[in-house]
């Protein structure tokens, strides 16, 4: 089915690492992940001091006009301090017909400025990331859209992107729902206008109470929920003329073992949107990372 | 560079730099900031079988990296045995402890468990005295 490019001996060998790591490192660590099944939006939690989070998040997609394609990163997510978390991504995508390429890594950091919980809890996001042909689709700014998807990877590395990212993430916990909406502007240091884009998230476990015993597929082990996330244009034109959107529900489940596994279909909400985009992603949270190394390998 | 691309920068330094200097200045003595409403709460799984099981798990899973796994405390962290922890606060007071944390001191809240499941926390950390 996917003769060039993206099912190449790469993305094999990637997913192997993956797999290996999926095997290897529950094995070794305590590792613990309760999250929220979001794959774009931001929530107002915080990385656990001294926890890292291993996460990778995946999408594929098929947009009109062009070849399909799995946009891919993994993330290095680490708790500094309990009102501070730091995240290294790197990034990488697979066209049908084309080629299997790294495209690049971001670093962002999310600082969380009032000490107690409120009705709504802001958090201030800043991130710089250096990418270019990036088909991962974490966030939608601007007057992102199918067509940036039909440009061959040859030519669409061409364009680096050195961009800053600043976000306002608002999250509230209502009678176990997370409500989240995050604001999103974007400047490549290239000189571009600053782009704009939203994102915003509810979900909610499906049951809030926990068993008494261990159990693999318990519904409080289960969080659904639904995001919709888009482009608000630019500084020369606000507004949503040109602009992708998306819509879909998502699900995650927390394994018995630590690792979270998490899904969801989104659809294109205009003609300007990828028609549909699965993601999938795979995560786990190793508590108190640092100290594994201070006391020797476990 | 013009005023409306420098605009941005300068708000969101303004913002952060704000933020931190908030945060800053906040510190410990959660004792005394509970509000006397969220003390006064109740428990509604107090002394339950099932609870105390469930929170003990919750706590394995979320709390014994820093408290130990028998809620001794560890390095920094404090006992949760301790006669703070058992007879100074009340369960309203613990309650208010995991929703708002304690940032400055390391200790992060744990709203995301929800209502629930922090007071089944609470059930087994009580049923520790």
């Amino acid at each position: 089915m996917y003769r060039n490019g993206f099912w190449n001996v790469s993305v094999r060998m990637k997913l192997a690492v993956l797999l290996l790591l999926a095997v290897v490192v529950p094995a070794y660590y305590k590792a613990y992940s309760q999250e929220y099944p979001y794959f774009v939006t931001y929530s107002q939690e915080m990385e656990e001091p001294g926890n890292l989070d291993f996460e990778s998040f995946n999408v594929v997609g098929n947009p009109n006009g062009g070849n399909s394609f799995l946009g891919s990163d993994i993330e290095f997510e680490y708790g500094l301090k309990a009102w501070w978390t730091t995240e290294f991504y790197l990034d990488g995508q697979a066209t049908q017909n084309d080629s299997a390429i790294f495209t690049g890594f971001r670093w962002e950091n999310r600082f969380r400025p009032l000490p107690r919980e409120h009705w709504i809890n802001p958090v201030f996001y800043v991130e710089f990331e250096d990418t270019s042909a990036d088909k991962t689709l974490r966030e939608v700014v601007g007057h992102d859209g199918n067509p940036d998807f039909l440009v061959p990877n040859w030519l669409a590395r061409q364009d680096k992107e050195r961009e800053i990212e600043l976000k306002l993430i608002l999250g509230s916990n209502v009678r176990g729902w997370n409500i989240s909406e995050n604001f999103i502007a974007e400047k490549n240091l290239a000189g571009d206008p600053w782009e704009f884009g939203y994102a915003l998230g509810a979900s909610r476990p499906l049951r809030l109470l926990a068993s008494a015993h261990e159990c693999a597929f318990c519904l409080e082990k289960f969080q659904v929920g639904a995001e919709m996330y888009g482009g608000l244009g630019d500084t020369d034109g606000f507004g949503t003329h040109l602009t992708s959107q998306y819509l879909g529900p998502t699900v995650n489940w927390a394994s018995p073992k630590g690792m979270t596994v998490g899904f969801s279909p989104q659809f294109g909400l205009n003609s300007y949107s990828i028609p549909v985009l699965f993601r999938f992603s795979v995560s786990y949270e190793i508590q108190g990372f640092l100290d594994h190394f201070r006391r020797g390998a476990k | 560079m013009n005023w409306r691309s420098v605009a941005p920068w300068i708000f969101a330094l303004l913002v952060i730099g704000s933020g931190l200097t908030l945060f800053a200045t906040s510190n410990g003595g959660w004792l005394k900031e509970v509000p006397a409403r969220d003390r006064d709460r109740s428990n509604p799984y107090a002394e339950q079988s099932d609870a105390i099981a469930a929170g003990r798990r919750i706590f394995v899973d979320h709390c014994a990296h820093c408290h130990g796994d028998d809620a001794n405390g560890r390095k920094k962290h404090p006992s949760l045995r301790s006669a703070r922890v058992q007879e100074e606060a009340t369960v309203g007071d613990l309650h208010w402890l995991l929703v708002n944390g304690n940032r400055g001191q390391g200790m992060p809240s744990w709203v995301k468990l929800g209502d629930p499941q922090i007071w089944q926390v609470i059930s087994y950390v009580r049923s520790l005295h």
